[in-house]
């Protein structure tokens, strides 16, 4: 499969983001792909926004059933949430799940004026009633295709597809 | 049966009831993830949907009120449900056995037993009969062991030395009734601290504890020279009803640590203690509220890192 270039994309998602910022707006990546498209955005950006990084495996909904995620990362918000225009941000948007999750923790910090989300690639199989707001690429992938964001040890970003384990 | 107790046939931690034998990769995970429960205590919403719907049974048959504290507050912070049994005063006064104290509360759809005992080993004992859905925190048994307090010990080192592999640790005081000092030298040992050691009268080291790879020093002017981390221990006053000890006042002017003793560790040494102090008998008070003191941030890291335990345990 020919996949885009993610580069592309965060441009592209940089020119749907800019016309709505507002000057207390915030961004949010969620760990680990949300917060490297997150770096990108802000440099094409070119504005001072705050940043902050969120983890969601405190709130995820199969906890019961696998457990706690091995490498979890503290969530960091250096910003007063209250009030303040989010933008949501990750890689891949599939069930919704994670986002979910995200919104869940973002609440516990406060009452955010809103939430918009902004992913890279859709790639379909939504299991909740979750859209984004700003898209790179729709992309219709099967249930046992994976897709990620992958970085080098040179901060180049790219796609990757491959099975899931079954 | 070989395999240990407290972890799952693949290899993950399903009951912590002691720190000897865990390995390091467990150690660290659980010091990792508590790192990722410290900011929670400063959100304005402190609690995680983590265990929602889990109903933890805090079983102290031994008085205690910062460690039960601290273990309900980290339930709490999970969102699960907290009962605290007081049993001293309760059933087991009327003759009901352990295990039938357990098979009980298991009925009343328990998912995790944290255990306080004087007995050493009741933990274990629990953990051995519980459904394989529960898991088992030990609080504290008899002279045996005391994981989360070792754990979040650990923790603060962690957090104020950066690591263990180059640091100087004194253990100082009762090690011979201290299921704390026991967790001590175990988590340090795994962990890689190179030199240990324990301060203490010959009356209060138990025989054997040179097997445990440590140094033992009889006095401070030796014991806590160059230290990077000193750990003071709790002197029960019932010791001093016995012939252990001289008196409180000869223990303090030997073993208790007081601003001038201070001068032989390292300037940026940290100063810990389990709780609860003698002030004046092991610590001196301008130590206990000095710049070395890390003792309350102790109190505040062992929340997050019995948050850690608990949501490991429960989902392994």
């Amino acid at each position: 499969m020919n996949l885009p270039d993610p580069n592309r994309l965060i441009d592209r998602l940089a020119e749907q983001i800019r016309p709505h910022l507002h000057p207390d707006s915030a961004l949010l990546g969620i760990h680990t792909g949300g917060v490297w498209v997150m770096e990108a955005l802000v440099k094409r950006l070119a504005v001072d926004l705050p940043c902050g990084v969120l983890d969601i495996a405190f709130y995820r909904d199969d906890f019961s059933r696998i457990g706690l995620h091995p490498e979890v990362k503290p969530s960091s918000i250096p910003f007063d949430v209250e009030g303040r225009p989010i933008v949501l941000i990750d890689d891949v948007l599939y069930t919704g799940r994670t986002i979910r999750a995200a919104i869940n923790l973002v609440f516990d910090y406060g009452r955010p004026a809103s939430i918009r989300l902004a992913v890279l690639v859709d790639r379909g199989g939504r299991e909740l009633p979750v859209c984004p707001d700003y898209l790179g690429v729709k992309m219709d992938l099967e249930a046992g295709q994976h897709i990620s964001l992958e970085r080098d040890d040179h901060g180049r970003l790219r796609l990757a597809t491959k099975r899931a384990a079954p | 049966m070989n395999r240990n107790l407290q972890l799952t046939a693949d290899g993950k931690l399903h009951h912590l009831l002691t720190l000897d034998g865990l390995p390091a990769r467990i150690l660290t995970e659980i010091l990792d993830t508590a790192e990722s429960f410290v900011s929670i205590g400063d959100r304005d919403v402190k609690k995680v949907p983590l265990l929602r719907g889990k109903a933890v049974f805090n079983l102290f048959f031994e008085n205690s009120t910062r460690t039960r504290t601290t273990f309900e507050i980290a339930a709490k912070r999970l969102s699960a449900d907290v009962f605290n049994l007081n049993i001293s005063t309760s059933s087991q006064n009327k003759g009901e056995t352990l295990l039938d104290t357990v098979a009980n509360l298991s009925a009343m759809q328990a998912d995790m037993f944290v255990v306080r005992h004087a007995s050493s080993g009741a933990p274990h004992l629990i953990a051995r009969h519980v459904a394989p859905h529960i898991s088992v925190v030990n609080a504290g048994d008899g002279r045996c062991a005391h994981p989360t307090q070792g754990l979040l010990d650990m923790f603060t080192i962690r957090h104020y030395k950066g690591g263990f592999h180059n640091l100087r640790v004194a253990i100082v005081g009762d090690v011979l009734h201290s299921r704390v000092a026991r967790s001590q030298i175990h988590a340090l040992t795994t962990l890689g601290c190179p030199e240990l050691r324990v301060v203490a009268p010959k009356t209060l080291l138990p025989r054997d504890v040179e097997s445990m790879g440590v140094h033992v020093h009889h006095t401070m002017e030796t014991g806590i020279k160059d230290c990077d981390v000193i750990i003071m221990l709790r002197l029960q006053n019932e010791r001093m009803q016995g012939d252990l000890l001289p008196s409180a006042g000869e223990y303090y002017k030997n073993w208790g640590l007081t601003p001038d003793k201070m001068k032989l560790a390292r300037p940026d040494a940290i100063v810990m203690h389990p709780g609860p102090m003698n002030r004046g008998v092991e610590i001196d008070s301008d130590v206990a509220d000095g710049k070395h003191s890390v003792i309350l941030p102790q109190v505040t890291f062992g929340i997050a890192v019995r948050m850690a335990v608990m949501s490991m345990v429960a989902g392994n």
